[in-house]
């Protein structure tokens, strides 16, 4: 049986990382240049891995399925990145975000790899700054912070509501002055194929370059895989219609270990869906929870009355309303974790309190923070978000409460790695929200931008020269290597195979039932008949696929239903695995909601004696059962709760 | 249930760089008006797909009005008629039972068209590539709080720093300049002080960037800021003409 | 040379040359003013204007100026259509800014078609006539023969209304490429541009109406 090897550096918690850098190999400058990595995506882990490791002196090959690596989808991340500067004097430590961010895992996430995460946090604000990042700052001059989600302590820094734009921004603008610097070398509008082994490692990869639908080779010493997450599976998400989980399932499919696929996470705050022909879903940011309050009516018959459009929600008096994260977690109130935040809504709406024309939808009422605060403060904290509410749904959320549902927002499964980032295939490494490392079965807010960073910044460039100081004798290969030329081929028979089917469903239209089938079995609330039910369907859904779509033009030329249609195609299969590792992991943890496994209060209850441990599933063929493989986590230095956001 | 609308859309559809584009008419009935701009689109591909034709080609990301990849010059607006908003925020609401909508490509030479609505933008991350960054390595920068920043420079910044690279800008001046969304950059930077050292160098350096990649001279018309989404004031641009000049005239 | 060269260079030297013709129509325009007052003043001014030496070293300085003016007018404005590239918009732009704005050059054409009008009608009969010596005519008697010509009074009108609104948009947008400009000012010189605008225009305007309603002039 294969064993898992973490590669966790042995010493005391809090020396790890520094004792890994002391003695990690490295690469000599003149070696550098020599050397080539390939990275996929150009989001904030791609994008600032690309720019870092050009800053070395690597020759870097940058990919992105966008026209400019300004798009990456961390681009829509709005509330802010935590890290642990403790400007505030609030009592924040590096200790204590490594302990929320465990804690909001629900205790699923490696030791290691957290407060590693933790440790570098303070290095991204800096250097974030000296970028130029415009973060929000007090009138004294020094950096604001506000409160996020599951953490007691203010340690969240901002840009306005668009803080995964301006730290993209930043991280884009390195990169930039890499690729003006000749060390990075941009190609946008190209989309990962398939990822090429020779003699087990991972030697380069196979592009569609999507203007001309033209197959590319490019060969590397490593590649790193850093091209986001699979929300999409679900159809309607709040990822961009472009995110794909298409390259890190290409490296499953090659015996890279894909970790934890079951735990998505579904965001509390998003604008509730509106109609069948919706494409995706918008989110609100959480950081509306620090002023709002979050309420339903207390009487079924208000409720009803709202769905009928014969009452309005201003007409509720406060006695008549339930602010039911309030009263279920005094502590934590509105701000309890995302998970809890967003089963809690689901939970009033299923019981018949919800609000809206769907009856899917709960109120997010900002009078109170008006009252106190005046429209003035409110509008400066979140006027962007209130006039992008606004143009949406066409109510003005000053005047009237804002309606917000839960949506698939984020995966913190993905590709497995180690301590070092690299995946079960050596050369080949993920970052940022495509690997599974950081956040266990639940990410909390303003911690994805921070992970991203973390990866691209500070973690890779050191890790990844572990690696390929022992590639300074490889010389570079030749992409008409048989390899390359199988990997190709396989790809064009693949396309050939999907040109000629001919049917008669869009590749949207099947994607929907897709959707549907993951939001109903796969979604907030899973149980095991439910999952067998999904298991079942989504096989269906896969034989419709290859038999039943339609995508005209043709399969070498510019061709976005091609393109929609290769991601389909991986989607299905990944959807499939998620209800896999779903169904076998028998316990509730963070985003992971099994119905059975719950206490007398509907809270998650987790099994740690059965189920603490990594699912990592290994490729064994088409159709074929993937084989389970565990990484045991054992807590050394935080001693495992039941997760209480009450108290 | 949701009021519906019926329209006719005039599509520019361009099979690649090299052809001659023409409009295609396409008639739409019962169209939500909750649904969005590009939902209308997807309803219109979905329609073409199952006609056996091929769809109409449009960029378009993350839908909600940040990554800036949404384009579209929707009866005489980049963007369409609403305002402070990207393509993929516009609403059905905006458009009136049927109306006839033109939606055409951004029309530049520094933009040249791909396929239909989709047009290349490369050129704008040339821009950047040329001098749009503090030229800073990652690691041994100082504490992020060692250099106070008034609060007045900080927001200012920001607002500059809020563009999305869309090419509004671009596509809405008569003369095809690219200086709203360079001078946004210019004065991001020039007004933080990190930027501030190499403000001189960066202002010269886009500016001959921009002017080499073909795109028009400024006569301050002010259509950028009327169109552009994100609300970035053409005060930019004079602050982009004083840090040209004065680096210029130091040299 | 990067004055020559890039697009904020030659948009300077319009900057430039534009608010030396803004200081030198101020000036025609008062001169004319004493036309109004008395006719023997008037005259005595033109004269002045003829003789005086730091006018005659101005004279070529800004027939320079028109020039530079028109010149990188045209320059900017081809380039500018070549970066509109060869395909147009079907749809006409909706935009909202000013119409003047738009119309710099057409706007630009027409003041200049009357300025060459209006050299031919005045100055070589006023100065370049002093220049060459010859007898030239008393500016009095030439300006009140021309403006009774109904013709002329109203292409005079005409132009003086497209110099307004050349001059609503040239005004801050000359400022504005100079750099001497920010968020507080932009509204202030667009408010200061229309009163600008409207003070020569009705400047130039009362010369004409005043020579058609008082016959006796």
């Amino acid at each position: 049986m294969t064993t898992i090897n973490s590669k966790i550096p042995e010493g005391k918690l809090s020396e790890k990382w520094s004792e890994y850098k002391s003695h990690q190999k490295l690469v000599n400058p003149a070696n550098k240049r020599r050397l080539d990595v390939i990275v996929v995506g150009t989001g904030l882990a791609g994008g600032a891995a690309a720019a870092s490791l050009g800053e070395l002196g690597f020759n870097v090959l940058n990919f992105c399925i966008q026209d400019s690596p300004r798009r990456a989808h961390s681009i829509a991340a709005q509330g802010g990145i935590n890290a642990a500067k403790n400007y505030q004097n609030d009592g924040d430590s590096i200790y204590r975000l490594f302990y929320d961010t465990i804690k909001g895992g629900d205790y699923r996430a490696r030791e290691a790899n957290v407060y590693r995460l933790a440790e570098v946090s303070g290095n991204i604000i800096d250097q974030c700054v000296a970028q130029g990042v415009p973060f929000a700052r007090e009138y004294g001059g020094l950096l604001d912070n506000r409160s996020f989600g599951g953490a007691q302590v203010s340690r969240t820094f901002y840009a306005k509501g668009q803080t995964g734009q301006q730290l993209l921004l930043g991280a884009y603008s390195a990169l930039s002055r890499q690729v003006q610097n000749g060390t990075v070398k941009l190609y946008t509008r190209y989309e990962m194929l398939d990822i090429v082994l020779i003699d087990g490692r991972a030697r380069g990869i196979i592009v569609r370059n999507l203007t001309t639908g033209k197959l590319e080779r490019f060969a590397a010493h490593a590649v790193v895989i850093a091209t986001g997450g699979y929300g999409n599976t679900f159809f309607l998400s709040t990822n961009a219609m472009g995110s794909n989980g298409s390259a890190a399932w290409q490296c499953y499919k090659k015996g890279a270990y894909f970790a934890n696929p079951c735990f998505a996470q579904i965001h509390p705050t998003c604008i509730p869906v509106h109609g069948e022909f919706q494409s995706k879903l918008t989110l609100m940011s959480e950081s509306l929870r620090n002023d709002g309050r979050i309420w339903v009516p207390k009487n079924k018959e208000d409720a009803e009355a709202i769905r009928a459009g014969k009452l309005k929600p201003t007409q509720i008096k406060e006695e008549n309303r339930d602010y039911y994260l309030e009263r279920r977690y005094p502590a934590f109130g509105n701000l309890v974790p995302r998970d809890v935040a967003s089963r809690a809504a689901k939970e009033r709406c299923d019981a018949g309190y919800g609000v809206g024309s769907t009856g899917l939808a709960v109120y997010l009422d900002f009078s109170d923070a008006i009252k106190r605060l005046g429209v003035k403060t409110v509008e400066a904290r979140y006027g962007n978000l209130f006039q992008m509410y606004e143009k949406i749904v066409d109510e003005n959320p000053y005047e009237t409460p804002m309606m917000i549902y839960p949506a698939i927002h984020y995966t913190m499964g993905g590709i497995w790695v180690d301590y070092e980032l690299q995946t079960s295939i050596p050369g080949l490494f993920a970052a940022g929200e495509a690997n599974f490392s950081d956040h266990g079965a639940n990410r909390l807010g303003a911690s994805a931008l921070m992970q991203g960073l973390a990866d691209g910044y500070f973690v890779l460039p050191y890790t990844i020269q572990n690696y390929l100081a022992d590639q300074i004798q490889v010389p570079r290969f030749s992409t008409s290597l048989p390899e390359f030329e199988a990997a190709e081929k396989a790809i064009n028979d693949k396309i050939h195979k999907l040109m000629n089917i001919k049917g008669k469903r869009s590749v949207d239209n099947i994607h929907k039932q897709l959707g549907l089938i993951m939001w109903e079995f796969v979604g907030m609330g899973r149980n095991k008949e439910g999952l067998q039910t999904a298991l079942k369907e989504i096989k269906e859904v896969k034989r419709e696929f290859w038999s039943n779509v339609r995508i005209p033009g043709s399969g070498s030329d510019l061709n976005t239903e091609m393109e929609k249609a290769l991601r389909l195609a991986d989607f299905i299969e990944i959807g499939e695995l998620m209800a896999y590792d779903a169904l076998h992991r028998e316990e509730s943890c963070g985003g992971h909601f099994r119905e059975e496994y719950q206490t007398e209060d509907g809270e998650a209850l987790r099994d740690d004696r059965k189920f603490s441990y990594v699912a990592c599933w290994k490729y064994t063929g088409d159709d074929k059962e993937p084989e389970l493989l565990k990484e045991d986590l054992n807590y050394e230095y935080i001693k495992v709760q039941q997760r209480n956001y009450k108290s | 249930m949701d009021k519906t609308i019926n329209i006719t859309l005039k599509i520019w559809r361009q099979k690649n760089p090299k052809t001659k584009g023409n409009f295609e008419t396409y008639p739409l009935k019962n169209i939500s008006i909750e649904s969005s701009f590009l939902e209308m689109l997807d309803i219109l591909n979905e329609q073409l797909i199952h006609e056996g034709k091929e769809p109409v080609v449009f960029d378009h990301d993350c839908r909600e009005g940040i990554c800036g990849m949404c384009s579209l010059y929707v009866n005489g607006h980049p963007h369409g008629p609403d305002e402070d908003v990207t393509t993929c925020q516009l609403h059905m609401r905006k458009f009136k039972d049927g109306a006839t909508i033109t939606v055409e490509p951004w029309r530049s030479a520094g933009f040249p068209v791909i396929r239909d609505l989709m047009v290349d933008r490369t050129a704008f991350d040339k821009i950047i590539q040329a001098g749009g960054y503090v030229s800073v390595n990652t690691g041994g920068v100082p504490d992020a709080n060692s250099i106070p920043i008034s609060k007045i420079n900080a927001d200012e910044a920001m607002d500059s720093a809020s563009c999305i690279g869309c090419g509004a800008c671009v596509a809405a001046c008569k003369n095809a300049s690219a200086m709203l969304f360079v001078s946004a950059k210019v004065s991001q930077l020039a007004l933080l002080p990190q930027g501030r050292i190499e403000a001189a160098h960066r202002a010269k350096a886009m500016v001959a960037k921009m002017d080499e990649l073909g795109f028009g001279n400024c006569t301050n018309t002010g259509a950028c800021e009327a169109e552009c989404p994100k609300n970035i004031s053409i005060s930019n641009i004079a602050r982009l003409n004083r840090e040209f000049l004065t680096a210029k005239i130091k040299d | 040379m990067w004055l020559l060269q890039s697009s904020i260079g030659k948009k300077l030297i319009m900057s430039i040359s534009g608010l030396f013709l803004l200081v030198f129509l101020l000036l025609h325009m008062s001169v004319n003013f004493v036309s109004i007052i008395s006719g023997e003043a008037y005259n005595e001014a033109c004269h002045f204007m003829g003789t005086n030496i730091f006018v005659q070293i101005m004279v070529p300085v800004l027939a320079a100026g028109f020039v530079i003016h028109i010149i990188y007018a045209c320059v900017l404005t081809l380039q500018n259509q070549k970066a509109r590239g060869s395909d147009k918009y079907a749809s006409s732009s909706k935009t909202k800014v000013p119409w003047a704005s738009k119309n710099m050059f057409v706007l630009g054409i027409i003041v200049l078609g009357f300025l060459g009008m209006h050299l031919m009608h005045f100055w070589t009969k006023m100065q370049l006539s002093e220049w060459l010596g010859e007898e030239q005519a008393l500016g009095y008697t030439l300006v009140s023969a021309l403006f009774k010509n109904p013709l002329y009074a109203v292409l005079y009108l005409v132009w003086i209304w497209a110099l307004w609104f050349h001059l609503t948009h040239g005004f801050w947008s000359a400022f504005q490429t100079i750099g001497l400009n920010n968020g507080k000012w932009i509204p202030r010189l667009k408010v200061i541009a229309y009163i600008y605008a409207t003070v020569i225009a009705v400047g130039f305007t009362i010369i004409p109406i005043f020579f058609w309603l008082v016959p006796g002039k």
